[in-house]
């Protein structure tokens, strides 16, 4: 089984999990930039994240043979805090970068002015750098953040195909899909998104133009959760032609609209550019 | 290598957009910060010769474009915001361009890293700017991080007692570990050590 995990946070997980997460299957993943737990206060705390996202968490994901890539954004969150607005400033110089494969996270958190700003202003960079968007959806007040979301991307222009609007459930599903871009779904142990519930939506709204991800992140999480959905989904009566569609192809068709996707020869064990140090000589 | 040796070096379509990038950052030297991390989308990432890639010749020669006195600001901007690949190519292009010793503190960023393409890439000719401190340590992390010590530019030239000492207490920690040490690295010790016997003799 080959995994894709189109949404985890490898910043907050340590090197044994890459080594985890290999041994169960994934040889890809894109980590997007979010909030890091404690809020930050300069836009220099941002660039040194980006540019671990671009540097150092490739490097560590390539000794397992996982290829990893990165969305690049100002998080909802932190968009409120004008000490950080100076972000949206430095981000078209990470949006080039070849392992950047989308604008992301970007979309609520509390709905405030300041967050319609940021959103509307990083959709119009997503479109300039010609790159899909990820977008958040708020924890609080989840159905209508996910109405007025929708909303936003339309006005925005952006193809809603190059957009996958993330965190979904029961209630939220149906009207992303409907508007055209992605579901994404983050399968938590007790939250968001579990195994069970997540086969039962499959079974439902079916395996076309879904994401399912671990994310991964600060909180009580589980990177090995997208390879649990994918055994539920065998046991549940799902082919194997299923779980690669959901797994792999879906996250490559996704995000390789970015033009930017570098599978590479995707052989686990592989070195990571080793060879390029090995064929430098220099 | 020289510039034109890269140049010539790089195939057809890939020469024709770094004529076309050299073309714009000439004009506009500040173009080059979207032309550069793009060098390797259009250039692709492939062995070309003397140890350089596609995207690093690339990327050198859209350095090597710059006014002489812009490119040291401008090469310690693309290595700031470079990913791992361009940072490498700012670190290898280094001895091509005329900005003195005004990289030495880009070295000393790569060689702090524990990235091995970084810390390889620091360590070519341009390394001739590292004080001798810097410059043992430096060898002595590429032992830690199993880097190759070939890559490291006048190895033998530049290795000193003070180096022999330090490698000769890493050679008795590992033999004390029961944990091997590089073979590469043991040769270095036992031509340094030969060196110090017959300078007794």
């Amino acid at each position: 089984m080959r995994i894709f995990d189109p949404h985890i946070h490898m910043t907050s997980r340590t090197t044994d999990d890459y080594e985890r997460m290999a041994a169960a299957g994934v040889r890809a993943l894109v980590e997007p930039a979010f909030w890091l737990g404690q809020p930050r206060t300069s836009v220099a705390s941002f660039t040194d994240y980006f540019d671990s996202l671009v540097g150092w968490e490739p490097f560590r994901a390539g000794q397992f043979g996982i290829r990893h890539h990165a969305t690049i954004a100002l998080n909802p969150k932190e968009a409120n805090d004008p000490r950080c607005a100076g972000v949206l400033d430095v981000l078209p110089r990470y949006l080039e970068k070849d392992g950047v494969v989308a604008v992301g996270e970007i979309g609520y958190d509390s709905m405030t002015p300041e967050e319609d700003h940021a959103f509307a202003a990083q959709l119009a960079l997503a479109i300039e750098h010609e790159l899909p968007a990820l977008v958040h959806t708020p924890h609080r007040d989840k159905a209508r953040g996910t109405e007025r979301t929708i909303k936003v991307v339309a006005e925005s222009g952006i193809d809603p195909g190059r957009v996958v609007v993330d965190h979904l459930n029961e209630v939220t599903v149906a009207a992303v899909k409907d508007s055209g871009s992605w579901a994404g779904f983050s399968i938590y142990p007790d939250t968001k998104m579990s195994p069970p519930r997540m086969v039962e939506i499959l079974k439902q709204f079916g395996t076309e133009r879904v994401l399912v991800n671990s994310a991964a992140d600060w909180g009580k999480s589980d990177p090995l959760l997208t390879r649990e959905t994918a055994d539920l989904m065998l046991a549940s009566g799902f082919s194997e032609d299923d779980v690669d569609l959901v797994f792999w192809r879906n996250p490559v068709a996704f995000y390789g609209q970015s033009g930017k996707l570098d599978l590479g020869d995707n052989e686990p064990g592989a070195l990571f550019e080793g060879n390029s140090i090995l064929r430098g000589g220099s | 290598m020289k510039p034109d040796e890269l140049r010539a070096a790089l195939d057809r379509a890939a020469v024709d957009w770094v004529d076309e990038a050299v073309r714009q950052v000439s004009a506009d030297p500040g173009a080059i910060a979207r032309l550069f991390p793009r060098a390797a989308r259009a250039c692709g990432r492939a062995p070309i010769a003397g140890g350089w890639s596609a995207d690093e010749a690339a990327r050198a020669l859209l350095l090597a474009a710059l006014p002489a006195d812009r490119v040291a600001a401008e090469a310690d901007r693309l290595y700031r915001y470079g990913d791992a690949s361009e940072k490498r190519a700012v670190l290898r292009a280094l001895p091509l361009l005329p900005v003195g010793e005004a990289g030495v503190p880009l070295l000393h960023d790569a060689i702090r890293t524990n990235d091995t393409r970084l810390v390889g890439a620091a360590l070519g000719t341009y390394a001739a700017h590292l004080d001798a401190a810097t410059w043992r340590q430096a060898v002595l992390k590429c032992v830690f991080m199993g880097l190759p010590l070939s890559i490291v530019d006048r190895l033998d030239e530049r290795a000193d007692e003070e180096l022999r000492v330090m490698l000769a207490g890493l050679a008795e920690e590992r033999a004390a570990a029961g944990r091997p040490m590089a073979a590469d690295a043991t040769g270095l010790l036992n031509r340094l050590a030969g060196t110090a016997l017959r300078k007794e003799a």
